[in-house]
């Protein structure tokens, strides 16, 4: 086994776990179960990026995980700060 | 392959595995915090090891630049969240009132 094979190999392993993350998404019960859910996801989609770049040779993507890190942030803070009153 | 080569691929197995671990808390622990609990070491540990063996393979300084920074992003990004969630299930505002 070669080192892009492992490469792909843990990206798709990364991938499972995300489709599993996404059942906790669609059962909450709470609205911070479903936003713990994409959290987890957002991070997974983190790790999917960087094992993917060096084996399909886009080195661009390690910049798209940068922006995905930096928005992760933004979307628990505005979960949070929600209001019912709000809407 | 080289040792450097090996001791990447142990780093990123253990990663996944973090991974692996934080899925299966957040499906199978019975309450809101302790799913927290878990889905926050994925965040930390996981794509910290992830990027460890990464790290390893990087072919330039921006590269691994880049890579820590992610991390660094992730960690402030989940340890921030995973506060504000915990506080706002604790007080049980916003749509988490019973």
């Amino acid at each position: 086994m070669s080192l892009p094979d492992i490469h792909l190999a843990i990206a798709l392993l990364l991938l499972a776990t995300m489709s599993i993350g996404l059942i906790r998404v669609v059962i909450g019960p709470t609205p911070s179960d479903r936003m713990m859910a994409a959290q987890l996801l957002s991070t997974s989609g983190i790790g999917v990026l960087l094992m993917l770049a060096p084996v399909i040779g886009v080195p661009a993507l390690i910049d798209v995980a940068l922006v995905f890190a930096l928005l992760a942030a933004v979307a628990i803070i505005a979960f949070t700060r929600r209001r019912e009153d709000d809407a | 392959m080289t040792l450097i080569v090996w001791l990447s691929v142990a780093l990123l197995l253990a990663g996944a595995f973090f991974f692996v671990a934080g899925t299966v808390g957040l499906m199978r622990l019975p309450d809101r915090l302790s799913r927290l609990h878990a889905i926050t070491k994925a965040d930390n540990a996981g794509l910290g090891l992830l990027v460890l063996g990464l790290l390893m393979q990087a072919p330039g300084f921006l590269t691994g630049i880049k890579l820590v920074l992610i991390w660094l992003f992730v960690l402030a990004a989940s340890a921030t969240g995973a506060h504000l969630i915990a506080k706002r299930a604790l007080r049980g505002d916003g749509e988490d009132a019973r």
